[in-house]
């Protein structure tokens, strides 16, 4: 019998929290949720949540809610298991070499269909040209340009001039590269000339487009997908074969992949570093000593100058999500690409302002001026031919590929194989990764 | 050995469940998925997959840079091994001893394994940094070999098997100080009376009698470094450089999550479970004629 009361008392309590917490005060009107995830740290990831904040507090509709999955490839595959199982996020940031993965994947809304369902008029031509020639197919913006950068070169004002050179005058050949890295060797003001980030996005793919030569087949991919590599050509090979005779008398001093190389530079080890213009404001905080950008180095003639390719991301939209949803992310899109909101972003993080009127507005307030760092990428960009080698690439599991180049061209900087043997490897290799994403994606 | 006997003929059941399940479902279906996985080519997004039955199986052992991955394993798992284990047996020595402050040395020598092995890594990469670790500083005095492990290949090998290595030393000294003290003093006493030197007692009495444990560690040490080492690499090396420390399971993760080709990833998957089920089953056939057991 006490059994039983004790039974009683327990399931009365249940029933009572069970009652208060449906009957707890909410929200009279919801705001319907969207979910943004993104690759930004540090400092990028707290613009990414004020410029969000911004929204929310614009409008009483919609809140949307930034989550940092990790880094680009973690949330590229986050965003992929998420979509398999139906629960997939509305926006998600992806990196420029998943643009072929994201485009054929049958998985995204492209901002162009977006945004006519959604009849919120959005100025397609006013978008820098780099960024439109990547991210579009047809003459349609199947992603909506983001953060987007381009590598440059930075430079250790004060050790130039402890090296006896001009510190207002950047390197523009890759002849200046090495006889500078000399003056800096023997002169004690550095370690080593020069190191890179990104090995393969910065010395390959960048180089390849800066002298309008072809990163691969089929106009860098973008007319098929049976496409072949063209790096193991005469530019590729000259290029590769420099920097590892460099390495070995210090000229050059390679520091891994990605940005693990930034600590050369920082420290004041080397004395020229090339890395993403994004890194302009982490710089700023983190440099301790006087500094300045320039272009990258050419290597003149026979070889034409053309414009660099754009790194960084952008924002995909995935599909399968209802119309009142999508109608929030459309004005969510619309918002970051104004104007406005353009110029903010750039002048916080670095990244390019991808729009005309955003470039026009930070030229009347005469901000390249005073900031003429953050107008370098931007020259880069634009002020040279755009030929069809420069307008970006195109390929298919691209990610895997870079990572070939990359691993391969350790080989060639230790010494290990010659240029041109690595580069047939690394061509021969990237060309099966490129056979097998175009059997899983016979159209 | 007692056995436990229950009045109720559900309860043994009921109490086993969770963790039946929790095996099956991280483990045995996972492993299964692998293998349904590794039949089919899928294209990232799960939308488009077709059955290619054992061409990813095919592909793979056509493939040169396969084989460099199964070599670099065998090299990572031998050297950890080897390391770990004998190294484990030297300092559990070495702890056995009566000595003050027996228990501090015991404590210090176990904490590095409850360090997450990514951890370690990170520590080895600051020890073995060329610009500014303190291992080549020292070994700058010495020679002018450049110990730069982001271009040598032997270098970022060395590093990660040192890496895991010590962090699996607690395990395996913990192991073996159990061992030794369970070797009793007497034997060792009439050994020595006998004249037997250090050497001698350790051949022919020591070694033979903590052989069962010597057998069980490589055999875990080997599993492990197989499986397990997935975190000093990442964190570290990254498969770099060219593929020096491209073990098969770095290269599992890199084909299938950072290349998106789930179908070659899920034959890797598969390959790798079999050859470690192998081994273990050569190991338990062979070496349990030679172990010793009480």
């Amino acid at each position: 019998m006490p059994q039983t009361r004790t039974c009683w008392w327990s399931a009365a309590t249940a029933l009572l929290l069970v009652a208060a917490l449906l009957l707890a005060p909410g929200p009279a009107f919801a705001k319907t949720e969207l979910q943004f995830w993104h690759a930004m740290t540090g400092q990028l990831g707290e613009a990414v949540n004020e410029l969000v904040k911004q929204f929310n507090e614009s409008q009483s509709e919609y809140e949307v809610k930034p989550l940092r999955k990790g880094t680009y490839a973690e949330t590229l595959t986050a965003a992929i298991a998420a979509y398999r199982q139906r629960q997939a996020p509305h926006i998600v940031q992806v990196f420029e070499v998943g643009t072929q993965t994201m485009m054929l994947s049958g998985a995204v809304l492209p901002v162009f269909e977006l945004m006519k369902e959604q009849e919120i008029a959005v100025d397609w031509k006013d978008f820098i040209a780099p960024v439109v020639g990547y991210y579009s197919k047809d003459g349609n913006l199947y992603s909506m340009p983001f953060n987007s950068s381009t590598p440059i070169l930075y430079y250790n004002k004060d050790a130039f001039q402890k090296a006896g050179l001009d510190p207002n005058k950047p390197p523009q050949t890759w002849k200046q590269v090495e006889e500078y890295s000399k003056k800096l060797i023997s002169s004690g003001a550095t370690k080593c000339g020069f190191s890179t980030g990104w090995p393969s996005w910065v010395q390959v793919e960048n180089m390849h487009a800066l002298h309008d030569q072809p990163f691969a087949s089929k106009r860098n991919g973008f007319d098929g997908l049976d496409v072949q590599l063209l790096i193991n050509r005469e530019f590729g090979v000259k290029h590769l074969g420099q920097l590892a005779a460099w390495q070995k008398d210090n000229i050059f001093s390679y520091g891994g992949r990605a940005g693990t190389a930034d600590p050369k530079f920082l420290s004041g080890e080397c004395g020229m570093y090339m890395q993403s213009s994004a890194l302009i404001g982490g710089f700023t905080k983190g440099a301790k000593f006087k500094w300045g950008t320039g272009q990258l180095p050419q290597w003149g003639a026979p070889y034409k100058k053309a414009t660099s390719i754009i790194g960084g991301a952008t924002l995909w939209v995935m599909k399968g999500k209802p119309a009142v949803e999508n109608r929030g992310t459309a004005r969510f899109l619309k918002f970051i690409s104004d104007t406005n909101q353009q110029m903010w972003w750039h002048v916080t993080t670095g990244y390019l302002a991808i729009s005309n009127s955003a470039v026009k507005n930070l030229e009347t307030a005469q901000h390249f001026k005073r900031n003429p760092d953050q107008f370098t990428a931007f020259a880069q960009l634009t002020k040279g031919a755009a030929t069809p080698n420069s307008q970006g690439l195109r390929l298919g599991n691209f990610v895997q590929i870079r990572d070939v180049i990359e691993s391969e061209m350790e080989n060639i900087i230790a010494g290990k194989k010659s240029a041109k043997q690595g580069l047939d490897d690394a061509a021969a290799r990237s060309n099966d990764i490129l056979k097998e994403f175009a059997a899983a994606n016979k159209q | 050995m007692q056995r436990t006997v229950f009045k109720s003929r559900w309860l043994p059941y009921l109490l086993v469940a969770p963790q039946v399940a929790v095996t099956v479902l991280f483990f045995f279906w996972p492993a299964l998925k692998s293998l349904q996985l590794s039949l089919y080519r899928v294209s990232p997004f799960g939308d488009k997959s077709t059955f290619v039955g054992l061409e990813n199986f095919t592909k793979l052992l056509a493939d040169p840079d396969y084989y460099t991955s199964v070599l670099n394993s065998f090299l990572f798992a031998g050297g950890v091994t080897a390391l770990s284990v004998v190294g484990a047996l030297v300092l559990a020595g070495l702890a056995t001893q009566k000595i003050r402050g027996l228990g501090v040395y015991r404590t210090l020598l176990l904490w590095p394994y409850g360090i997450a092995p990514a951890v370690a890594g990170i520590i080895f990469l600051f020890i073995f940094h060329p610009a500014y670790g303190i291992l080549p500083y020292f070994l700058s005095f010495v020679t002018a070999y450049e110990f730069n492990w982001l271009l040598k290949g032997w270098v970022a090998m060395t590093l990660v098997i040192g890496a895991t290595a010590w962090t699996h030393l607690g395990y395996n000294i913990a192991f073996y100080i159990a061992g030794l003290l369970a070797i009793p003093a007497s034997v060792m006493e009439a050994a020595d009376v006998d004249g037997a030197g250090p050497l001698r007692r350790f051949t022919a009495i020591v070694f033979p009698l903590v052989s069962p444990i010597t057998f069980y560690l490589v055999v875990l040490n080997m599993v492990f470094a197989f499986f397990e080492s997935f975190g000093v690499i990442d964190a570290v090396t990254k498969g770099g450089p060219g593929q020096a420390t491209e073990i098969m399971v770095y290269k599992l993760y890199k084909d299938g999550f950072i290349g998106l080709n789930l179908g070659s990833s899920g034959a890797q998957s598969v390959i790798l479970m079999a050859m470690v089920i192998g081994l273990t089953v050569l190991q338990f056939r062979f070496a349990e004629r030679k172990v010793t057991y009480r």
